[in-house]
Order: C-alpha cells, then sequence, then structure tokens
C-alpha cells in the first residue's frame, strides 16, 4: 500500500524559506536559568517543600535563639562585672596563714595600713588605692523598728568610692572630720533602705532616711548619705515598667496593689553584684576601727585591714604590676603570705568559660537539628530525582550535559535551604519571645547579625551538602536508560 | 558500501565500520556489526526493522545519545566516535533535534516553556528563547496554543510542540523515533508531511520505524537485521523520487 499524503494547511502557508530557523546565536548557559528551574520546581511541589524547609526553620532559628540567650546571659555578666570596678581591679584578702608558715604565725600582722602607704608609694601604676575594714560576723542592722543583716558593712577611705563606682544621691559622704573624730555616722545603699524603711513600690512614696538613726549590732549610727539605686538594664526596664502602670493605675483613681516580697534577685546572673552592691554600708575606716575593733580584748596593736583593692592603670601590664605588687607586700609581711590576690581576670576567663560551653553545647544541639534537615534535603532530593528520571533523560536528550543537571538539582536544594534559612531568621525572633515567655531571665536575650549570618550560612552550607549526592546521582543517569524509564 | 561509494564529498554524517558490542552475563550482544553508512544533507531516510534487530541501537548513535564501540561517526566532519558526554550534549543541543514516539514533553512545562528547553541548554537568553520557541510554533501551527500544558492537547498536536522543540535550535538533523507510533493514520499523515517539509528545506530527516508503509514514505529506506544493513532502498538513485523539488507524495513501493 502506498500512503497518498494529503497536502495540509501547512505546507506553503506558514512556512518560511529554508532555513526556516534562524542560526542559533552563540550563547552561555546561566546560573540564572538553574535558579528559576529550580524554583519552579519548588513552586510545583508546595507543601512537600514546605515540610522539607521546616527542618531548616527550626534547625536556624534554634540556633539564632539559643546564641541570642547566650548574648544575653553574656551581657548580664559583663555589665555586673563592670558596675563593681571592671577588669583592672585587682583585690587583696586577708588570709589565714598557709600550712608550711603555720609556725610563724605569731608574727603575722595582717593587712595594715602600712601596706597600703608602702604600695601607694612604691607602685605608680596603681591608680586608685582603697583599704577596707569589714566587720569578721555579719552585722545586724536595726532601724525604723525593723530588722536586717548585711554583710556588706564596711569601713572605709574615701578612695573605694572611686574604686566600686559609687555615687551618693541623698545626703553626703563622710568628710575628714567624720574620719579623725570616729564618729558614728554611715552611707547606706538602697537596698538596705528598702529593708528597714520599705521600698517606694510598697510605702508608694521613696523614703530618704537622712538623718535618721540605725544600729549598727547595737551601736547608734547617723545616716547621713544614701548611693543611687544600682540595676542591670533588663531590671532597669522591668521597674520602671512597673512604676507606670502604677501611675496608669493611680492616674485612674485606683490603688495600685502593693508589690509582693522583696526583690532581691539572687541566682539571677549579673542582678545579683547589684544586689550586692545596693545592700552596701559605708563608715569611716577610723570609725570602724574604733568602734569595732580598738576595744575588743584581743584586738591588734593596729587597724586590721580585711581587704584591699587597687586598680591599675594599665590592664595589659597587669601581671607585671601584680607582681611588683606582691613583692612589696611579701617584704612588708616578712614574707608570711597572710593575704591573696583576687583578680577579676578570673571572672571574666569565667564568664568567657560559660559563655563558651553554652555557645559549644546549644550549638552543638542546634547544628544537630540543622543536620537533621539537611538530611530532610537530600532525601527529597532524593525522591524528587527518582520520580523524574524521565525528566532528566528529557533533558539530557535537548542538550542538558551533566553539568547542566548537576547544578538544577544543587540550586534546588539549596533554595530550599535558602528560603528555610531566612524563614528561620524571621521565625527566630518568636522563638526567643517564646523561650523568655516560658523561662524569664535576668538578662534581655540579644540577637546578633553574627549569629544569624553564621546560623545562614549554616543552613546555606548544608543545603549545598545535601544537594551533592543527589544532584551527582541525577547528573550520571544515562540518557537512554533515562529516557525509556516509565 | 554502496552509499559510501557513491558520494565521494563528505557526507553529513559518516558511519564507518561501527559496531556496537554489550557484555550481558559474559555473553557477548552485538548490538550493531560493523555498519558503514552515508546520510547527506537534505536527505529523507527511513531507518526500518523489527525490535531488536539493532535498529534503535543505530538510532542512538546516530543521535549521539550513545557512543560506539568500533568504528567511526563523523558529523560535518567532525570526528565524534569517541566524544565526551559533554561533548555529546553539545551535539544534540545544537545538531540534532530528537521526535519520540511517546512526544517526550515535560508535563509541569507549558507548550512555549517545552519549546524553549534546548534554548535554555544553549544558554540563549530569555526574550530571544520566547521570540524562536514561539517562531517554531507558529511553523508547527500551534501558535494559539502556548500557554496550554501538554496534556491538554490532542496527540498530534503534542507530537508538533515535540517537533517544534527539535527545529527549534535550528538543527541539521531531525531524527524521529516511531514519530507516528502513538497518533491514529490521519494525524500520522500529516507528522510525516511535516517531516517531508523539513528535508525539503535541507534538514536531514532520519525516521526510525518498525512499520514498513511508513518508512516507504522516503525516498531512502535502510533496513537493518541482525546488527547489519539488511537492505537498501534508494528511490532517487533509480530516479524515482523528485522529492525536495515539490510536494509529491511519495512513491516507494
Amino acid at each position: 500500500m502506498s500512503l497518498e499524503l494529503p497536502r495540509i494547511p501547512i505546507s506553503g502557508m506558514t512556512l518560511p524559506e529554508p532555513p526556516s530557523m534562524p542560526d542559533l546565536p552563540v550563547g552561555q548557559t546561566s546560573l540564572g536559568n538553574a535558579v528559576v528551574v529550580g524554583l519552579k520546581e519548588i513552586w510545583a511541589h508546595k507543601f512537600r517543600s514546605a515540610l522539607t524547609m521546616l527542618g531548616i526553620v527550626l534547625g536556624v532559628s534554634s540556633l539564632v535563639a539559643m546564641s541570642a540567650m547566650v548574648q544575653g546571659m553574656e551581657n548580664g555578666q559583663r555589665e555586673a562585672m563592670l558596675a563593681i570596678g571592671g577588669l583592672e581591679k585587682v583585690r587583696m584578702e586577708a588570709q589565714r596563714v598557709p600550712v608550711e608558715q603555720r609556725h610563724l604565725r605569731d608574727m603575722a600582722r595582717g593587712m595594715t595600713l602600712a601596706d597600703v602607704e608602702a604600695l601607694k608609694a612604691g607602685i605608680p601604676e596603681i591608680e586608685i588605692i582603697a583599704p577596707e575594714m569589714r566587720l569578721e560576723v555579719d552585722p545586724t542592722l536595726q532601724a525604723n523598728g525593723r530588722f536586717h543583716r548585711t554583710f556588706m558593712t564596711g569601713g572605709i577611705l574615701p578612695e573605694k568610692m572611686r574604686i566600686m563606682e559609687h555615687e551618693v544621691e541623698h545626703g553626703r559622704m563622710f568628710n575628714d572630720i567624720d574620719a579623725a573624730e570616729a564618729r558614728p555616722v554611715c552611707l547606706i545603699g538602697t537596698g538596705i533602705r528598702d529593708e528597714l524603711f520599705g521600698r517606694p513600690e510598697e510605702t508608694g512614696t521613696e523614703v530618704i532616711p537622712l538623718g535618721r538613726t540605725m544600729t549598727i549590732n547595737g551601736q547608734p549610727f547617723t545616716i547621713i548619705g544614701m548611693f543611687k539605686r544600682y540595676e542591670g538594664e533588663q531590671d532597669r526596664k522591668q521597674r520602671l515598667e512597673r512604676e507606670a502602670e502604677r501611675q496608669r493605675l493611680l492616674a485612674e483613681g485606683r490603688t495600685p496593689p502593693k508589690a509582693q516580697g522583696p526583690s532581691r534577685g539572687q541566682g539571677r546572673g549579673g542582678s545579683f553584684a547589684f544586689w550586692i552592691k545596693n545592700n552596701t554600708v559605708y563608715m569611716p575606716l577610723n570609725t570602724m576601727w574604733h568602734r569595732f575593733q580598738a576595744g575588743l580584748s584581743n584586738a591588734p596593736p593596729e587597724p586590721r585591714l580585711s581587704n584591699i583593692e587597687l586598680k591599675v592603670r594599665d590592664f595589659s601590664r597587669i601581671e607585671q604590676t601584680l607582681s611588683r605588687i606582691r613583692n612589696i607586700m611579701m617584704v612588708n609581711h616578712r614574707g608570711i603570705e597572710d593575704f591573696a590576690f583576687r583578680t577579676f581576670e578570673d571572672w571574666s576567663a569565667d564568664i568567657d568559660r560559660f559563655v563558651k560551653n553554652a555557645r559549644m553545647s546549644g550549638g552543638l544541639i542546634a547544628g544537630i537539628s540543622l543536620f537533621v534537615g539537611g538530611i530532610g534535603i537530600m532525601n527529597i532530593m532524593l525522591a524528587s530525582i527518582s520520580e523524574r528520571i524521565r525528566e532528566i533523560g528529557i533533558r539530557k536528550a535537548v542538550g542538558a550535559g551533566g553539568l547542566d543537571i548537576f547544578v538544577q538539582i544543587l540550586v534546588e536544594s539549596t533554595v530550599i535551604a535558602v528560603v528555610g534559612g531566612l524563614l528561620g531568621l524571621a521565625f527566630s525572633r518568636f522563638v526567643v519571645l517564646g523561650i523568655t515567655w516560658v523561662a524569664p531571665t535576668g538578662n534581655d536575650p540579644v540577637i546578633t547579625g553574627g549569629a544569624m549570618a553564621l546560623a545562614f550560612g549554616f543552613a546555606v552550607g548544608v543545603g549545598l551538602l545535601a544537594g551533592i549526592f543527589p544532584a551527582v546521582k541525577a547528573a550520571r543517569m544515562d540518557v537512554i536508560q533515562s529516557l525509556r524509564y516509565d | 558500501m554502496p552509499a559510501a561509494d557513491i558520494d565521494t564529498a563528505m557526507a553529513l554524517l559518516e558511519l564507518r565500520n561501527v559496531s556496537k558490542i554489550y557484555h550481558l552475563g559474559g555473553e557477548e550482544i552485538r548490538a550493531l556489526d560493523d555498519v558503514s553508512l552515508d546520510l547527506e544533507q537534505g536527505e529523507f531516510v527511513s531507518i526500518i526493522g523489527p525490535s531488536g534487530s539493532g535498529k534503535s541501537t543505530l538510532m542512538h548513535i546516530l543521535g549521539c545519545l550513545d557512543s560506539p564501540t568500533r568504528g567511526n561517526v563523523t558529523l560535518a566532519g567532525t570526528e565524534i566516535a569517541r566524544a565526551s558526554a559533554r561533548e555529546l550534549a553539545r551535539v544534540r543541543n545544537r545538531t540534532i533535534g530528537f521526535v519520540f514516539q511517546f512526544f517526550n514533553l515535560l508535563p509541569k512545562l507549558n507548550v512555549l516553556q517545552n519549546v524553549e528547553l534546548p534554548m535554555i541548554y544553549a544558554g540563549i537568553g530569555g526574550r530571544e528563547r520566547r521570540e524562536r520557541a514561539g517562531k517554531a510554533l507558529e511553523m508547527v501551527e500551534l501558535g494559539h496554543r502556548l500557554k496550554n500544558r501538554p496534556n491538554q492537547l490532542s496527540g498530534g498536536q503534542q507530537q508538533r510542540v515535540a517537533i517544534a522543540r527539535a527545529l527549534v535550535n535550528n538543527p541539521k538533523i531531525i531524527l524521529a523515533d516511531e514519530p507516528t507510533g502513538n497518533l491514529d493514520t490521519h494525524t500520522g499523515e500529516l507528522i510525516l508531511s511535516l517531516f517531508r517539509r523539513l528535508a525539503a528545506e535541507g534538514r536531514t530527516v532520519i525516521l526510525v520505524t518498525h512499520n514498513p508503509e511508513i518508512a516507504a514514505v522516503t525516498p531512502r529506506q535502510i533496513e537493518i537485521r541482525n546488527g547489519r544493513i539488511a537492505h537498501q532502498v534508494d528511490a532517487r538513485l533509480a530516479g524515482l523520487d523528485r522529492s525536495g523539488g515539490g510536494d509529491l507524495p511519495p512513491s516507494a513501493p
């Protein structure tokens, strides 16, 4: 049989003169095409892609949230450290004579003002030096019919105010005459005021107990000054919020509820340092000596200091300065080591170690969840290519090289990771809010750009890695086999 | 090797002593056994043979989907028998257009996007791609269905989209594997006449089929059996074919 082909309208009507298609210009395969193809593929499987992204979203947001919490804690600690004088501060504390020098015990004279003078004269690197004499047993304070025990009662020289960064907000600092005459005067922190005279939140007005009498272990003292209130960023914010709430209630003519219980904030990381600072009672060193030490039967022949705090000018040379201080102290103490150094470098190192550990463990957990997200991506990409074997065959038949297919699959997995990463960054804010809501901390979590960049970069890296194996698999598929695949 | 004797000048596609050998469980299978063949520009040729004859293997080699185990393949003067997969992909992209029995359109892409596909891998910019794809679709009279998905088209229309896709990079060779296998007779005739036009334009159109009736529309027929060229008919040699000069119906026996 012979086929009689009819004339179809196509001939002669639309066909231009041969060659009908213009010559193909020389082109360059671009990544842009691959990205577009990848995006379309993801859009075509919206639900599946969204589920896959979820792993990355959670990984990224938990990484960012974890980092924000740790950053918040670190900030709180650093803030507290600065509040008590910073890294340049060195503290020397009286300690018991070490065992190997026990037999020299009777010759130990403890830290005295002579040490302070010697250090002041001998070491110019010392910016401030401030001795303190504490009561050996925490004293009982009494005023206004209330009792309070505090362990921060000290006799000081005025330098102490600078080194501790105390500010007198109400009243005055003691003067030289107060000191010389060992007058029974003292300055208190707002924490003492809160305990003895009531907190502003309770009383409704701020009590400034200047001129009132307070007994310390039964001895009457006149309060001549009060420090300002010290608080961390977070505490101030909360206090101002409470204050605003109270004002609003007052303005509406309602009685604001009395605040319940003392807000000491112990165990709240950085807040503790502020609490201590607010619970300070200071008097002249001479007053402390005369009223609490000199009269005792076992009193030392000269005032014994509990600690000497000093601040060096140049933190970078603290090692050398410390060894010179030690030399002078050893000479003064005739070689008996009845004093010990404590630098805040240790504390700083502690903070660093804590932060590093928290980062490592938190990062590891968040990293694992990102890794799991990556496995999800790989899984879905493998599923995706095995249901697209024929498509890959067709693409190859019309001229896609292995590299084109490789890039396409890699782009798809990376796009999932990138979109998931971006969503995760946006979502991390809510995770942080959620965590602080469930478990409030004293420190505001801080989402840092660095943490976001790191988490995002990690997510993209995971997406790339997860795509490599499926991409290689797809790129290596045999054209003929895949074209035949059903 | 009659084809080689006729034409001493360089043919568009030359196969010299091409063999393709598969090893299947220690057994050697000669899918193609020492085949030599010349295809000229503008030829309309069919390759015919029953399944298992080596016809498909020959088509794969002609279409640069596969490389021979032995022998040489020269395409437009360039030896491609030992070309890398990447080079073969480039040849497929620029020199060969495929038309398949099952159309092999991508179901997720619309008609225009399907036709654009080869140009994506040729690295053609978006605007140029749409322009050329539109033009190719107009040539197959589907200029009005650009936004349709393949499953919204009839078989004949899908095959015309596939032809537009095969044409869009302006290839020298169109390789059609049972292009009418899934079409009714009338539609198949339309498609075949389209191929005839393409050959008349100066393209080499290779029609692979198991059906002698389909093969009969081409002036030259090559029959493959057991991996060898068993029989060749060339109507032009007999002065029976005037194709290329007009729109005469085929007259092969």
